[in-house]
């Protein structure tokens, strides 16, 4: 994966914060999910997937390919 | 073996007339210990009336989210709290997408919007990227827009769309659960007006919406009225902040199971493995569901989530002595 978001505080599959609760069961999904929340500032990314890829934008932190 | 079993082989194998209603919910209702022998019939029936070959597809989102429309599985609705945004393809990206999918092998490639029916800026879009398409790889294209007026159809037709997909998505019956924002019946009308213009109806479902196994008999025999030219088969994968985010996964057993039964309801249909089956049957059930009646796969990823390397699915075939279906043989 490349991208600029360098530093993670929220879960970037339910948006959630990282220090609070258990996101074992979001990482696990990520597996067949392309990341759908900024992990520096929990923004909604704009996501698209392809059929080989994805790239995942947020507004404030750059975008995140496959 | 068990007297459905025995009635399938006389009737679906010998003679390729599919299972009614009755005959798809006996196998339904299998005993496990009785699932290897139905898959294996299916496997035949597959063979007989199909052969072989096995149709590669790749898929791509042409508009992602923000769907007016309320289908209790998608997340890509606007009306449910799905983490999905609203993103539109631009078109140099979509001829990569379909380049990056011919590449596979694959025959089709089926360009998606989220959308009730397509308006003129998406019409707009879609000849743009038909006519991209066309100029610069060699690959049949598919649409799937949602309802249709005749007009759209004629236009599809015209500028070289040769399959339209549009889900039933469940039972007749059951439909209302799933959907309220639009019926049943207005799906069939744009199925109809599909078939008839000659284009290639393709026309599936999800399994795992909450129906019960007496609904997913029905659909089956609903599909088998329609006879499409291909059914996608989809397994729920529940999505988060949508109402069906919390239904549990179906059984892997019951899926092979609704694989072998909707096989033996339509022989003769390319019934290929779509969305769901990652997480349904695990990398086991793709071989599994080859074997037993599955014709067809969608390689790489779906629409928003994300599938096995198109590479894995291949090797699979190569393994089982599966060739995919050549672009000169589809034409």
């Amino acid at each position: 994966m490349t991208g600029t978001v360098t530093t993670a505080a929220y879960c970037d599959r339910c948006g959630g914060s990282l220090a609070e609760g258990d996101h074992g069961a979001c990482a696990a999904a990520r597996r067949l999910e392309p990341p759908r929340y900024c992990g520096a500032c929990r923004r909604r990314m704009k996501v698209q997937v392809v059929p080989a890829g994805w790239t995942a934008t947020c507004v404030e932190h750059g975008t995140l390919r496959s | 073996m068990p007297e459905i079993l025995e009635h399938a082989r006389a009737q679906v194998l010998e003679r390729g007339v599919g299972l009614d209603e009755a005959g798809v919910l006996a196998v339904l209702r299998l005993p496990d210990e009785h699932l290897p022998a139905a898959l294996q019939l299916a496997h035949e029936v597959r063979m007989r009336w199909c052969g072989p070959e096995v149709e590669v597809e790749g898929i791509v989102s042409l508009k992602t989210g923000g769907c007016p429309e309320d289908c209790h599985f998608c997340s890509q609705s606007g009306l449910f709290t799905s983490p999905v945004r609203a993103v539109w393809l631009d078109i140099p990206a979509l001829v990569e997408a379909a380049r990056q999918t011919a590449a596979t092998g694959a025959t089709e490639f089926c360009v998606v919007a989220a959308v009730r029916g397509p308006d003129p800026r998406l019409m707009t879009q879609l000849r743009e990227g038909v006519r991209a398409i066309r100029a610069e790889v060699d690959i049949q294209i598919a649409a799937s827009l949602g309802m249709l007026t005749r007009e759209q159809v004629d236009e599809l037709v015209e500028i070289g769309v040769h399959r339209y997909n549009h889900n039933l998505e469940t039972a007749r019956s059951h439909f209302p659960k799933v959907v309220t924002t639009h019926s049943w019946e207005e799906r069939w009308e744009t199925l109809r007006m599909v078939r008839d213009s000659g284009m290639e109806v393709c026309c599936g479902g999800i399994l795992g919406l909450g129906e019960t196994i007496e609904q997913r008999a029905e659909f089956a025999a609903q599909l088998g009225e329609l006879a499409p030219h291909e059914v996608p088969l989809n397994f729920l994968n529940p999505r988060p902040g949508t109402p069906l985010g919390d239904q549990p996964v179906v059984d892997a057993k019951d899926a092979l199971r609704a694989i072998a039964a909707f096989r033996l309801a339509l022989p003769r249909t390319i019934l290929r493995y779509a969305g769901g089956r990652e997480i349904t049957l695990g990398d086991l059930g793709t071989r599994d569901g080859l074997l037993g009646g599955v014709n067809a796969v969608i390689v790489g990823n779906y629409l928003t989530t994300l599938g096995r390397p198109a590479g894995t699915d291949l090797a699979l075939l190569s393994e089982l002595s599966m060739p995919v279906k050549a672009l000169s043989t589809a034409l």
